[in-house]
């Protein structure tokens, strides 16, 4: 039995009268690459937020990384890496100056940071790019490096928001790639997405509709119990029920 | 602690790498001292006016040139009667009239005494008094300057009698700015301009622009301390407030002759409490703004206040009890008041240290909100 390291009950969040997450309950297990569905409004960065610690929960209780989510927010972002939807680096700072940033906020010391910097940007085959501005980049790579960086300071789990939006599928398989070394390192990883083919790359999904979690299994379980050839089926039949709209 | 060293030196390069900022910085000040100066001043010179002589005497003529030979008065026509003179008002060619009786001459060596009439538009009302005061006192000068003469060709047993005359002249002397050089009141006021300006307008904008760049979400999913993120955005003001002093000192040397009496160093922890008070309530304004735009309102309506009601343009001691209450927990008040006593007073350290009190106790108030209102958590 390996253990839970993100376990939430009933969490919920409410703007106003409008209920953008509503009495979600799961877990996640250490290692897992859990991928987190759902269509554009259905709550799933709203609760992702709550997770990270930088959304109040309306309702409801849960732990992420051993810490409670209600009281324990700041221990919890010493334990994690978030990379936004919007792609969130300081673009007029250079590559090396984001990564020394983010090393030093979460306590690396100047000498830590300076060897890190070397491996990762020969791993990433950006020594060319180390002193280039970050507006500079292409999304790709900004998104490559943006990954790197949550990463950097080995947290336990790495939250990711939509990670691939607006790339080509070479650079979407590349980014995969890096995410299956962060697992393999023993990062779990928890990861919005919009495709289907990308769900299929995670250990287990779960799909929100309207702000609840309508399923939640393995993808081959989830295509069975939907007796559906893909994930991007799955979703369809899920999301037809869906009353928000975009 | 060793966080912090990390966010100011990002601090610091953003600012650098801003196209506008360091240019800003050193331009600001240069124009600001070179022009403003010169242009703001509550000296009123160059006031049009239209001298109506119905005496055609000596006397009167000496009063007409003595009057377009002053600095104030622009000797605009000499109508022949009031109403053309008056006409010449109402259309706006003259802001004065000054009327003189046929019997001016007259009456000066007869009776020693006589009268001429002053109309003056006082839409202007600064103008308007200062005007009739300018006129009064060439009037008196002229009228001293007649005394003597006339008294001269008296008899002798009369003029011993006019000797006896008890004349008071007031003799007023001016401390602290000997020349009324209303340039050097306004100096001290500009640099305290120039700090509110750049060291209030530039927080204010600085974490509202990580809110639309989205990186504020990057900040805060880190363990980074509220305190250390906004001191961060703090010192880097410090910074720029320090340089704005050198320059704006070593300008008002330069061109104005004007040197802090009671020292540059005062002048310049005075500066340091001081910014440190309108950047907390830059970051406060920035905490509370979504959006750029509702940034820049706020902060420019905060700035109009402490600048207004802050007595560089008119004396707090003059306003109604309300405007003085909030003078009272004004920054600029206290650090224009501050400056003047050390540029023109000759105070030392000791004697502005009440201010510099007030000065303190207004920057924890204000960055201790700065810190509360920023919010990690939504």
């Amino acid at each position: 039995m390996s253990t839970r390291v993100i376990e939430v009950t009933d969490l919920t969040k409410k703007f106003g009268n409008f209920t953008a997450v509503d009495h979600i309950t799961f877990d996640v297990e250490e290692g897992e690459i859990f991928g987190f569905l759902g269509a554009n409004g259905a709550g799933k960065t709203t609760a992702m937020q709550m997770l990270c610690g930088i959304s109040m929960p309306t309702a409801g209780a849960g732990t992420v990384a051993g810490y409670d989510i209600i009281r324990e927010n700041e221990l919890i972002k010493r334990n994690i890496g978030y990379m936004s939807q919007k792609f969130s680096l300081y673009e007029d700072l250079r590559v090396w100056e984001n990564i020394r940033l983010f090393g030093g906020i979460y306590g690396l010391t100047d000498k830590v940071i300076a060897t890190k910097t070397d491996a990762l940007l020969e791993r990433l085959n950006f020594r060319e790019e180390r002193n280039t501005m970050v507006k500079y980049l292409p999304l790709g790579w900004k998104q490559k490096l943006a990954f790197s960086v949550a990463i950097f300071h080995e947290p336990k789990i790495v939250f990711l928001d939509e990670p691939t939006g607006g790339v080509d599928p070479a650079m979407r398989r590349q980014f995969w790639e890096m995410i299956y070394e962060a697992a393999d390192q023993g990062i779990t990883v928890f990861v919005t997405t919009h495709y289907m083919d990308e769900a299929e790359y995670c250990n287990r999904v779960s799909i929100m509709v309207d702000g609840r979690i309508d399923a939640l299994d393995t993808p081959a379980e989830l295509r069975r119990q939907f007796n559906a050839d893909s994930m991007d089926e799955v979703f369809r039949q899920l999301a037809r029920k869906a009353k928000r709209g975009d | 602690m060793k966080t912090l060293k990390f966010l100011i030196e990002k601090e610091f390069k953003q600012m650098f790498r801003n196209p506008l900022i360091p240019r800003l910085i050193v331009l600001f000040p240069t124009m600001v001292l070179l022009v403003f100066p010169w242009a703001v001043s509550f000296e009123i010179k160059n006031i049009r006016i239209d001298v109506v002589d119905h005496s055609k005497s000596t006397y009167s003529k000496r009063l007409t040139d003595k009057v377009s030979a002053s600095q104030y008065f622009i000797l605009h026509d000499t109508p022949p009667d009031y109403n053309t003179a008056m006409l010449n008002m109402e259309n706006d060619k003259t802001d004065m009239i000054l009327e003189i009786p046929s019997s001016f001459d007259v009456d000066l060596v007869k009776s020693r005494d006589s009268e001429v009439g002053v109309a003056v538009n006082s839409v202007n009302g600064t103008q308007g008094l200062l005007g009739s005061n300018y006129i009064m006192q060439i009037v008196n000068d002229l009228s001293s300057e007649l005394r003597g003469e006339l008294t001269q060709t008296l008899p002798p047993q009369l003029r011993a009698s006019m000797m006896h005359m008890p004349k008071i002249d007031i003799v007023p002397q001016y401390k602290f700015n000997p020349a009324l050089d209303y340039k050097n009141f306004m100096i001290p006021g500009f640099m305290v301009l120039l700090l509110t300006i750049l060291c209030g307008i530039l927080p204010a904008l600085n974490i509202v622009m990580e809110k639309e760049n989205g990186t504020i979400n990057q900040i805060n999913v880190t363990p980074v301390s509220k305190m250390n993120f906004i001191l961060a955005k703090l010192i880097p003001y410090w910074a720029v407030g320090l340089v704005v002093m050198i320059i704006s000192i070593t300008l008002s040397l330069l061109i104005y002759g004007l040197w802090p009496a009671g020292g540059v160093i005062a002048v310049l922890i005075s500066a340091i409490v001081f910014i440190l008070s309108v950047s907390g309530l830059g970051i406060i304004i920035s905490n509370y703004s979504e959006t750029m735009q509702q940034a820049s309102f706020l902060v420019m309506f905060f700035i109009l206040i402490l600048v207004l009601l802050g007595g560089m343009f008119t004396p707090v001691s003059s306003m109604p009890a309300w405007a003085q209450w909030i003078a009272a927990i004004n920054p600029f008040n206290y650090l224009t008041d501050t400056f003047r006593m050390l540029y023109l007073n000759g105070s030392t350290l000791a004697d502005v240290s009440g201010n510099l009190l007030a000065l303190g106790v207004i920057a924890v108030i204000l960055n201790g909100w700065a810190v509360f209102s920023y919010k990690k958590r939504g």
